[in-house]
């Protein structure tokens, strides 16, 4: 599920998606028809076997998901600064960003690399938990430019950290400019604003809300803001870790306030992939589109000034407009490092400005999480969704991301998709979610 | 690899009676030479192992995971058996697994009634030697030996609704992957797109091998073509027929890499294959749930198979 974070990994995207998911998961596909027979064991050898070979005191290993060209050229370059700096040669152990991510509980749980790339969230402070990642705290104590949302995201359950993070994206609402100006839109702050807003797009001959959920994930972008703004961080947080009902009047709410905007939103969703509906924002045919940065990949160099966003507009007053989806990618450190010592070196250099300012230059596209960060290359765009994240009282990581994996891509995106094709048993769909999650979150 | 045991098998009956020394018996082994001996025994051997290790094992296997909540972390003797409990998650709880079931029945049902019957109606067709036979055998043949990859990014082409061409052509404004009630339909074509041109040539390849002097017997008797085809061609090519058969049921059970390329196995296009998947392989890694799936996908199977034996076996006795 990995969403591109850069002009490079777009390219890559240019092949439509439904072939650019299959190369990747090809494989995949042909494992799972045996896997289905031959049980699970089999998979176990896919992921460890291209460890760090020499482990002499020089080196440290580190296992990158960066598979795209333009990521993986901004890896190389850092860990070349690493070397500069500390004189400790990192051997990068570069693997398919989806097989990574799909193999990751046999990869840690096999010859890790001492150093690897995650994301934060649920699933970094359950292997945190489980004991497959190391206690970082001490690297925290060294490194500066974090904010404190920052660092809560980088804190496993029992308060120590686990996670430096390098780059993130908001999810924010995106729009042209020069759309709205010829129509003379506002950017809603509150939901009645929005709504109307809506309409009015649609009397304009607008689709008002670019939507796509082919994919099963983009859709979760919605659920999860308007959580936020319904029920607020905290809420989103315990509902994500199993501990609230799904039953409960604050999802039902969720989900009819949802299904009072789903009219805006562009039909036919689940047949359309989120590369589609941004085009349809491109092509001026949709009004705005909730979704990550990478929204901008869709639009050409030129066109790239004309994109502006808003964050989703506040519903309930008490709980304001503050939190927003802003996935953070960074790195963790295995739970037995063969060479700690510079492991730790690494994770603290991975944290530091340095590394923060080599990314900036080699790669326009990404947002550092290191504050401290020489920022002045940042597009108008960037540099306003840093001030929107930086701002961000509390900042969830996706639902995908902060919740089980299994319990988001077996039983929510499923969900999802029922609510979009049928909003109207929202009570049938909520209480078959619980009976899953009851039966998944058992321990 | 398949078929050297095969070979074997009329001389590979002896080998047991080697252990049951009986004085007859003893004098017949003497046939066989001491290399004939180890030959046979290890080209008996060495098939039985791999089908144990890497089918009846991992079988054997998944079944029992199905009674456990492992989530593939952890050491093996951590796993904890919760009984029937994802067998009766399955069914009750989970909402694609019905949608699942049918989906496959469908699949079997169009392949078997309109698939299967086209492609031997064109390898009737192409074995006229009509002119230009050998292109229409290689397009008709070619979606079997297409990429994956190919052939999503063909029926994308054709079937994204914003995008697509039918709907271009057509000025229609159908969600052909996105509607549940259309996409299983949508797929089904492209998959039946492929499985005729494979039903064709194992057809043809048939058709090829069926002595021309039947037919001009036929012919001479003053048969229609269909009369030919249907009283003397169809019942002579019983095992090419049989094969198709087991070819198409195999076909619609494993069904799987269509689905999994469009969007998942999901929404509509629930398969048993595709919801063992999800399960089972990736970050989700409900392991004891998907086993409960794939150990249900065996059950099918073997109801299949059972009546497919049962059949076969009967002929044979007949």
């Amino acid at each position: 599920m990995s969403r591109p974070r850069s002009q490079a990994e777009y390219l890559a995207r240019l092949v439509p998606p439904s072939v650019a998911g299959i190369n990747r998961r090809s494989l995949l596909a042909g494992a799972a028809g045996t896997g289905a027979l031959l049980g699970t064991g089999l998979l176990a050898g896919c992921g460890d076997d291209s460890g760090s070979g020499g482990g002499s005191s020089k080196d440290v290993s580190l296992g990158s998901n960066q598979s795209d060209p333009k990521p993986k050229d901004v890896l190389a370059k850092v860990a070349d600064g690493f070397k500069t700096s500390s004189g400790v040669q990192v051997a990068v152990n570069t693997v398919d960003h989806n097989t990574f991510q799909e193999n990751i509980n046999n990869y840690l749980q096999g010859k890790p690399d001492d150093v690897f790339t995650w994301f934060a969230g649920y699933r970094m402070r359950f292997f945190a938990q489980k004991g497959l990642a190391s206690d970082i705290s001490d690297v925290w104590g060294k490194i500066s430019g974090y904010s404190d949302a920052f660092k809560k995201a980088s804190t496993g359950d029992d308060g120590k950290q686990y996670f430096v993070p390098a780059s993130y994206y908001p999810w924010a609402v995106f729009y042209r400019k020069s759309v709205w100006q010829q129509h003379g839109y506002q950017v809603p702050t509150t939901l009645d604003q929005f709504t109307a807003l809506g309409a009015q797009m649609k009397k304009d001959g607008l689709t008002p809300i670019a939507f796509a959920d082919k994919d099963g994930w983009p859709a979760m972008g919605t659920f999860d803001i308007l959580n936020l703004r319904i029920n607020g961080y905290q809420f989103h947080v315990d509902l994500m870790a199993g501990k609230e009902a799904w039953t409960s009047d604050k999802v039902k709410k969720v989900f009819d306030t949802w299904a009072g905007l789903l009219p805006l939103h562009q039909p036919d969703s689940l047949g359309r992939t989120w590369q589609e509906a941004a085009q349809s924002l491109q092509q001026k045919k949709s009004g705005m589109y909730l979704l990550g940065l990478f929204v901008g990949q869709q639009f050409s160099n030129d066109e790239q000034s004309d994109l502006d966003f808003f964050t989703f507009p506040e519903i309930d007053p008490s709980i304001g407009a503050k939190a927003l989806d802003a996935p953070i990618d960074g790195y963790m450190m295995a739970r037995k490092p063969k060479n700690e010592d510079n492991a730790r070196k690494l994770m603290e250099y991975f944290g530091g400005k340095t590394a923060a300012d080599i990314t900036v230059k080699s790669d326009p596209t990404t947002l550092v999480a290191n504050t401290g960060a020489d920022v002045s290359g940042y597009t108008a765009l960037q540099k306003k969704a840093a001030e929107l994240v930086g701002s961000a009282t509390e900042i969830a990581q996706f639902l995908d991301r902060d919740t089980r994996p299994d319990f988001a891509s077996t039983v929510m995106i499923p969900a999802i998709q029922q609510f979009i094709k049928n909003p109207k048993d929202i009570d049938g769909l909520t209480s078959s979610i619980e009976n899953q999650k009851k039966s998944i979150f058992t321990d | 690899m398949s078929d050297l045991p095969l070979i074997q098998a009329d001389r590979a009956v002896p080998p047991p009676a080697a252990t049951t020394s009986t004085g007859g018996r003893r004098r017949r082994l003497r046939l066989l030479s001491r290399t004939d001996r180890v030959v046979i025994t290890l080209k008996v051997l060495v098939p039985l192992l791999l089908v144990t290790a890497f089918v009846w094992l991992p079988a054997l296997a998944t079944v029992v995971l199905s009674g456990t909540d492992w989530d593939g972390i952890g050491p093996l003797n951590e796993i904890d058996f919760v009984g029937a409990r994802n067998y009766s998650d399955v069914v009750n709880i989970y909402p694609p697994f019905v949608p699942a079931i049918q989906h496959n029945l469908l699949w079997l049902a169009v392949l078997f009634v309109v698939a299967t019957p086209f492609g031997m109606f064109l390898a009737v067709l192409l074995d006229k030697e009509l002119r230009g036979s050998r292109f229409y055998q290689t397009a008709l043949y070619l979606p079997v030996v297409l990429s994956l990859a190919l052939i999503g990014f063909v029926w994308q082409l054709l079937y994204s609704r914003d995008q697509g061409l039918i709907n271009a052509v057509f000025g229609s404004n159908v969600d052909w992957y996105g509607d549940s009630s259309v996409n299983i339909w949508a797929v089904m074509i492209a998959s039946s797109w492929r499985h005729v041109g494979y039903i064709m040539l194992l057809y043809l390849a048939g058709l090829k091998g069926v002595d021309p002097s039947l037919r001009e017997a036929a012919a001479v008797d003053g048969a229609s073509e269909s009369r030919t085809f249907f009283r003397v061609v169809f019942p002579v090519m019983r095992p090419i027929n049989i094969i198709v058969l087991v070819v198409t049921v195999i076909e619609s059970l494993r069904a799987f890499d269509l689905v999994w390329v469009v969007n998942k196995g999901r929404n509509g296009l629930e398969l048993i294959s595709a919801l063992v998947t999800q399960n089972v392989v990736g970050e989700a890694s409900r392991i004891g749930f998907g086993s409960a799936l794939a150990t249900i996908m065996l059950v099918v199977s073997l109801v299949f198979i059972t009546i497919y034996l049962a059949t076969v076996m009967r002929e044979n006795r007949e």
